[in-house]
């Protein structure tokens, strides 16, 4: 059952831009133009796209605080727009940049406030907590007020906070921004198992692509606010034509190896550095290098999704590899 | 749902119980204030014996309960405008609308937990205090006292609803203190934090004790002086009701031509 279902939506802005002293000229601007796709429960889809691609346009009428100008709009069943209050129940929404706690006071406290505000039956409540509690190691936390939270932590409670009303749909915007590593896993491990164990619907709109490696199975890609790629992130790489660079150490300098379909990038004493298509096999051309040069060492490098994406959006996928 | 807002309005309780510092330089602050306030005061009155119906007593106690007032009710403005400027600023006001609770409902709830704390800090200290260094006309009947904080209550709802019209201005104009400092000029003055409204002469006067901001100070004051009893106390409060009701009213309206441009026009 699709959760999310947007069918043609279209949102314009009229920018007024001031020519000269008193005349003032509008501009229509499309920030989002023509999109649609569907997200079906318990999917995990990362939302990327440029700064001013229309990620933050969408997420906004998805969650009912902008109008579209047209097409259709429904999540979980009803229009946004149309049912704002409503939706909130059932919608959970978190900002990298932004938090929902009550800063001056112990984490614990903002808990007990959304227990009253979606009015989460006790025992759901205690499960929730609990779960979160334990996966998101906040048992010390509890009773620590917000302001002396380090950003890590602060992110952490924010996930809870989000999620203790089991939200349909969890919109996440830059979750793991300005985090550390172990934070940063931290966070991924919790979303991995929330989207798994409670088949929360997770829309995520990020720049960190690592974040969409390790959590979403499908990503749309939208420029221009147009979708220009909505798959599998193995879609991404082909579409992006990425190539895997194949890196061989020879016993001694060489000339650049030439051989069918392979681009020799780079050559540095005895390494060399050759790129194939990165959907191909690397064993046959390890066979093919090892047969006919003095091959000593090896080593295969994947194509960096940073790299991808750059050309998706440049949309000149002839680059040079590195 | 009610539980939601008493959740709120004890929350902002326990916060401003957490600035203790603040707390204490703050009653520090209204103590001398009065002080000097009172010694003025009483200065004036032994020139002018009988200055607009108070006598030197009343005219000290006047002053100790301003002081007790200023903050409570928040007379300059403050308390949650502070928390709404700021999240305008930030942008976080947009994450309000994400949850389903009304955006007026909440606010006043944390106003009147922040009122319920500073009235106990640095409306009652000061206030004894006061009456140790001065000799005040306090009433020593429980009735007055419990009609006084009546009109304490309907002096924040009044106060926070002129507030309110403020912050909601953020919507259009990014930030609403140019606004602000205007009303604050305008709370001070008509209020009668400065002076008593008995005392501003002719339409002056009359124009004062029509505003919403004499709901404010002067009232509250003129029931624990008991300068308003039996009828004169009933239409005191239908007067302070009224104005409450009236801003409230505007405040939901403003709020909803607010949100509709926000989400029609994109903010």
């Amino acid at each position: 059952m699709a959760v999310i279902e947007v069918e043609d939506v279209r949102r314009t802005f009229t920018v007024r831009t001031r020519n000269g002293r008193w005349r003032r000229e509008k501009r229509e601007v499309r920030a989002v133009d023509g999109l649609t796709f569907q997200v079906e429960e318990g999917e995990c889809v990362g939302y990327i796209g440029p700064n001013g691609a229309g990620k933050s346009t969408t997420v906004k009428m998805l969650t009912g605080i902008l109008v579209p100008s047209g097409g259709r709009l429904r999540v979980a069943g009803v229009d946004p727009a149309a049912r704002r209050a409503a939706l909130a129940r059932r919608i959970g929404v978190v900002f990298g940049q932004r938090t929902t706690l009550w800063w001056d006071l112990p984490l614990r406290d903002s808990y007990e406030l959304a227990r009253r505000i979606y009015r989460i039956p006790d025992a759901r409540y205690r499960a929730n907590l609990d779960r979160c509690v334990e996966l998101l190691d906040l048992g010390a936390l509890l009773d620590t007020p917000v302001r002396q939270l380090s950003l890590g932590q602060r992110m952490r409670g924010d996930l809870a906070a989000a999620l203790l009303h089991d939200p349909a749909v969890l919109y996440l915007d830059e979750p793991t921004i300005g985090l550390d590593t172990i934070s940063k896993t931290k966070v991924r491990e919790f979303l991995r198992e929330t989207n798994r164990e409670q088949r929360t619907t997770v829309l995520l709109t990020t720049h960190d692509l690592t974040d969409i490696e390790q959590l979403c199975g499908r990503v749309m890609v939208i420029d221009h606010g147009r979708l220009v790629l909505d798959g599998p992130l193995e879609d991404l790489h082909a579409a992006g034509e990425s190539e895997r660079t194949l890196v061989v150490d020879l016993a001694a300098p060489h000339p650049p190896i030439e051989l069918p379909g392979v681009r020799t990038v780079k050559v540095e004493g005895p390494r060399q550095w050759l790129a194939f298509p990165a959907r191909q096999s690397a064993a046959p051309l390890v066979a093919a290098v090892a047969e006919r040069y003095p091959l000593v060492d090896l080593s295969v490098r994947e194509p960096a999704i940073e790299d991808v994406i750059a050309r998706i959006y440049t949309g000149s996928a002839a680059e040079p590899a590195r | 749902m009610a539980g939601v807002y008493v959740a709120v309005a004890c929350g902002a309780f326990r916060r401003y119980s957490t600035y203790r510092a603040a707390t204490v330089a703050g009653v520090v602050t209204n103590s001398v204030f009065g002080g000097i306030l009172a010694s003025t005061m009483l200065a004036l009155w032994h020139a002018r014996p009988g200055l607009g119906g108070y006598d030197a007593r009343q005219a000290v106690t006047y002053v100790w309960i301003s002081q007790a007032l200023l903050m409570t009710v928040a007379v300059w403005g403050g308390g949650f405008q502070d928390d709404v400027q700021a999240r305008f600023r930030s942008g976080d006001i947009a994450i309000d609308l994400y949850r389903p609770v009304d955006f007026q409902g909440w606010w006043l709830a944390t106003d009147l937990g922040r009122a319920g704390f500073q009235l106990l800090t640095r409306g009652a200290v000061p206030l004894v205090l006061g009456s140790l260094m001065f000799e005040l006309a306090l009433p020593l009947r429980p009735l007055v006292w419990a009609e006084f904080l009546l009109a304490v209550l309907l002096a924040v709802v009044v106060s926070f609803g002129v507030r309110f019209l403020v912050s909601v201005a953020g919507f259009w104009l990014h930030d609403s203190e140019g606004v602000r400092a205007a009303m604050t000029v305008l709370s001070m003055f008509f209020s009668g934090m400065l002076l008593p409204l008995a005392l501003f002469p002719g339409a002056l006067g009359e124009l004062a004790r029509v505003l919403p901001f004499s709901a404010m100070v002067q009232l509250p004051a003129d029931v624990l002086l008991q300068r308003r009893t039996g009828h004169s106390l009933v239409t005191l409060y239908a007067f302070q009701l009224a104005w409450a009701v009236a801003l409230l009213g505007l405040g939901r309206v403003a709020q909803a031509l607010a949100v509709r441009k926000m989400v029609v026009q994109g903010g």
